[in-house]
This record gives C-alpha cells, sequence and structure tokens, in this order.
C-alpha cells in the first residue's frame, strides 16, 4: 500500500492557503531536506529543476515532525484554521 | 472588565484537558474548554488502550458507559529475527474489569467531553488559539482567530507541540530525540477473524509490542491492538533514528505489516483509516516549567509520557485532574499566582507521575546505548534457543548445543545482559 492509498482513507477540509512554509532560498543552501524524508504524509518533496521545495500542505496530518526535525528550523508550522485540515475517524 | 471572562479556560479537549475541566466544574466553578477539532477527537491519535485505574477517578462510569472496543486481557511481547519469531504472552483473567480497554479514540474522547458537559463544562470546538494573553507578566486568557477570551487561570493541554507553551518561553525547543513519530493503520476484519486470529472472544483482547526485524538496531517498536472489528497495527520511531534511516515512516510499518510473523494478523482486512502523530519521550528532562502566574500546563503538552511503559493518556488523566484541583483551590483562595499554581507540581510530585518520570530519566538514553543487545542478539539468540530446542535434523543434539553455545558467547550476550540487570534493579533503589 503506498502513501497516496494510505492517504485516502483519511478525511480532510482542505484549506485554501497553507498552513506550512518554508524560505526556499534556505533550502536551497540545505544539505539533507529531512523533511523530505520523515514526514509520515509525505507532503515535501525537493524539485531538483527548479530548486524548489513543494509543500503538499493539504495531505499534512499536523503531526509536528518537520517542525522539530528541519536541520535549519526553516519550516514555519502553525496548525492549520479552526475546521480546516484532517479529521481522524477512528484515531 | 473584560466582556468575554470566564474563571478557567482549558485549551484542548484530549484526555488531560477533559479531566481538568471535568474536576473543575464538578466543584462548581464556570470552566470553558477550547477545541480545534470540529468535535473532541477529531485531531487526536493513540495506539491504543487507556488505562482502568486512572481512568475511574475520573469518569467512574466509563466501563459500563462509554464506548470501549475490547477490554484488554492478554499482553504479548514478539520479538522479531528477520524472518523468525518468537512470542511471549501473560494472560489475566479478571474478576471485574480490565486493567486497561482498548479504545477508538475518535469515540472515546468525543465521550468524554458529552460527560463533561453534563457536568456543566462549556465546550467550544472549531475554535484554534492563536496566542496567549499576558498582561503585567500574568496569562490572562487567550487569542482565538475570532476573539480575546478572558479567564483567571488558563489550563494548556495543547498536546505534545504546544505552540503555546513556546509562545511564552514555558518551554525549551524540543530536540529530536525528544519525541518518537508514530504512524498506525487501522485495519478492518471480520470480529470472528480477529478472535481466531488472536485467540480471544468477545470479552477479550490483546495488546502487543514488536521488537527488532525491520527495528534492528532503531529505537522504535511495533505495536497491534485488538478492537471489536478492527485491528490498530503502528509503530514509533525516535525521530533521531528516523533522521538516520533510508525508509520513511510509513515504509518502516508497511515491512512490520509484511513480516512473515506479522502478516498473517492482518492478511485480507482493509486500511480503513491511516494516521500520524508524535508521543513525547524526552521525559523528566524534557518537561517544561510545568506553571506560571495564571497558566498550569498538563498532558503531553508538558511533555508527561512513560514510554518505557507505554503509559501517556493516563498521566494525561491524573495531570488534568491535579491542574483541576489546584485550580479549584485557586479560586477559592482568590490567588493564581504562580505561587499559589506550584501547588500542582508538588502535588505531581506526590503522584506516580513525577515519581515514574524521576525512575526513568535516563533509562531511555540507556535503552538506545543498548539497542543492538535488546532489538537484534535478543531477538537472534531466542530464535536461535527454540530453533536448537525444537528443529529436528540429522545432525546429533551435542553437535546443534555446541554451535549455539559459541553463537551465544561469540555475541557477548552474557557479558552485555549485566548492565541491564544492574539497572533494572538499581531502579527498584533508586529515589
Amino acid at each position: 500500500m503506498n502513501i497516496n492509498e494510505k492517504l485516502s482513507t483519511l478525511k480532510y477540509n482542505k484549506g485554501k492557503e497553507s498552513h506550512l512554509s518554508a524560505d526556499n532560498e534556505i533550502c536551497k543552501e540545505c544539505k539533507n531536506r529531512v523533511c523530505t524524508h520523515i514526514c509520515p504524509a509525505n507532503v515535501y518533496d525537493w524539485n531538483e529543476d527548479s530548486k524548489s521545495l513543494t509543500i503538499r500542505y493539504e495531505n499534512c496530518l499536523e503531526c509536528g515532525a518537520c517542525k522539530i526535525a528541519c536541520e535549519k528550523q526553516n519550516i514555519k508550522w502553525a496548525y492549520p484554521s479552526a475546521q480546516y485540515g484532517v479529521k481522524f475517524k477512528n484515531g | 472588565m473584560a466582556i468575554n471572562k470566564t474563571q478557567v479556560i482549558v485549551i484542548g479537549a484530549g484526555p488531560a484537558g477533559v479531566s481538568a475541566a471535568i474536576t473543575i466544574a464538578r466543584a462548581g466553578k464556570n470552566v470553558l474548554l477550547i477545541e480545534r477539532g470540529d468535535k473532541a477527537g477529531d485531531k487526536n491519535m493513540f495506539g491504543g488502550e487507556i488505562y482502568t485505574e486512572h481512568t475511574l477517578e475520573v469518569f467512574p462510569n466509563f466501563i459500563e458507559e462509554a464506548p470501549l472496543e475490547k477490554p484488554i486481557t492478554e499482553q504479548k511481547i514478539i520479538m522479531l529475527n528477520n524472518d523468525n519469531s518468537i512470542e511471549f504472552s501473560y494472560k489475566e483473567n479478571f474478576k471485574n474489569y480490565a486493567d486497561s480497554y482498548s479504545t477508538v479514540r475518535a469515540k472515546w474522547d468525543n465521550w468524554c467531553v458529552e460527560q463533561a458537559i453534563k457536568e456543566g463544562v462549556i465546550f467550544a470546538p472549531k475554535t484554534l488559539v492563536k496566542e496567549l494573553l499576558i498582561e503585567d507578566s500574568k496569562v490572562v486568557g487567550i487569542q482565538t482567530e475570532l476573539e480575546k477570551y478572558y479567564a483567571d487561570i488558563v489550563i494548556v493541554a495543547d498536546g505534545v507541540n504546544s505552540l503555546l507553551l513556546e509562545q511564552i518561553g514555558l518551554r525549551k525547543k524540543i530536540q529530536d530525540s525528544d519525541v518518537t513519530v508514530n504512524v498506525k493503520e487501522v485495519i478492518k476484519l471480520p470480529a470472528e477473524t480477529i478472535q481466531n486470529r488472536f485467540n480471544v472472544d468477545e470479552k477479550s483482547g490483546q495488546s502487543t509490542k514488536i521488537l527488532g526485524g525491520p527495528f534492528k538496531n532503531l529505537f522504535a517498536i511495533g505495536f497491534m491492538f485488538t478492537n471489536k472489528e478492527t485491528i490498530s497495527i503502528g509503530m514509533g520511531i525516535s525521530l533521531d533514528d528516523l533522521k538516520k534511516i533510508e525508509l520513511k515512516p510509513y515504509e518502516l510499518l508497511d515491512k512490520l505489516k509484511e513480516h512473515p510473523s506479522i502478516n498473517p494478523y492482518i492478511k485480507g482486512g482493509q486500511t480503513i483509516e491511516y494516521s500520524a502523530h508524535l508521543i513525547p519521550e524526552g521525559g523528566y528532562k524534557s518537561m517544561p516549567k510545568l506553571y506560571t502566574n495564571g497558566l498550569m500546563a498538563v498532558g503531553d503538552s508538558a511533555m508527561l509520557v512513560n514510554n518505557i511503559h507505554f503509559e501517556g493518556t493516563n498521566l494525561a488523566v491524573i495531570s488534568g485532574k491535579l491542574a483541576g484541583e489546584t485550580a479549584i483551590e485557586a479560586l477559592n483562595k482568590n490567588d493564581f499566582s504562580s505561587k499559589q499554581l506550584s501547588l500542582y507540581e508538588k502535588k505531581l510530585k506526590q503522584s506516580f507521575i513525577l515519581k515514574d518520570l524521576k525512575t526513568h530519566k535516563n533509562t531511555i538514553e540507556f535503552i538506545k546505548k543498548n539497542i543492538n543487545t535488546i532489538t537484534d542478539i535478543y531477538p537472534e539468540l531466542g530464535c536461535g534457543l527454540f530453533k536448537v530446542l525444537t528443529h529436528s535434523s540429522k545432525e546429533p543434539k551435542n553437535e546443534v548445543y555446541r554451535k549455539f553455545l559459541f553463537k551465544v558467547l561469540k555475541s557477548g550476550a552474557i557479558l552485555k545482559t549485566i548492565p541491564l540487570v544492574l539497572f533494572a534493579m538499581e531502579k527498584c533503589f533508586k529515589r
């Protein structure tokens, strides 16, 4: 079962604005980009062609791992606005 | 005088927050419980089982009335080798009630809040607190997305990420080694299939912890819980270890699900929900200051988790209750100073919560140092021993024994066990 199939089991109320952001200039300097590796929802991807970080905030499970793990402390992390984001039916 | 004002605001309707709120409401005080989810439980995830003794202190009717899944009557440990495994299980046939029950958090948290509302708690879901309001170095209220709300006391129960404690500088930046990343799947199977696979019936259930295998040499552990018509299977890994490995957290979970000793438990089931959450792992050393003028911190936001024993919701419930009791006393004295609220920490120190966290102050570091022994050598030798005792072949037994003896000696297991035993013994007597 790949991550997209896993995420498809979830109910989200997707907000129009991202609750996550990062300064791309700092990401460019980053060696490891651990966010692309540790996120349980695979929110982050580094695009080598455009040298930019893709943030699929709409898949976020609001766990907070990226905020702590980022070696540059470059992830601006907030909770989505009330009524938005993931909604666990089991949890 | 502010318009929006109550006696106590509790931020977060998880087990810690709801326990604080209901305790305060029972004393006839005004309390507002705030939750960012559409309803309580929407944003929460755990293993999970809830612990009876602690929960009864706040919800005396929960065994009869709460939406529980199964009483946990069997605790199992599975040690995985690459392809093999050994299982240890402890069964307890309870007379009245079990030590713990498996539950579905979305239903459980919601039920707890329903009880709180019945007892007079004002519940405000769909409300995100943006920041704490501070006047004259005292926390005086909250700023939500829509309005300001004031209170004599604010109890912070906003979970492991506690942006609010961070905002007021009560806690330091969390380190990678302070949390584990947990992922879980809830897998649907017919009740009868679950009962057959786990050897339980309608009135019994199993909690399983899994070491080794895909988690070899990692501070990581797998878990399974039987629910009525689902199995919860997941794993948690220290964030610092997760950074070191190639696999992503959900890939590590897939490795566990595919292991030949685990797969038969879940085979053919349908994953109805995937989820993820952080669990505090730092314990005593990573705790924030637990109170300040006008504020107390409870549950995960205060990092009150005993990872060694997989205890979290019980520490949450009791810390919430103790903060609630402290709030009642402060309201009676009309004193919300740091000095008055320090009673909360005193109560925590007298309870199992801070005693246990202190006992295990250095345990995780110790386990990490010995991780190879626990997650690699023991499963390997354990499987090896069972094989020696049970495997039939044409090889003479004394040769089989000798080979195994050499393997044991070569692994250093005997020498490596001594510090583990000494460490455990020290825990019995250390104060």
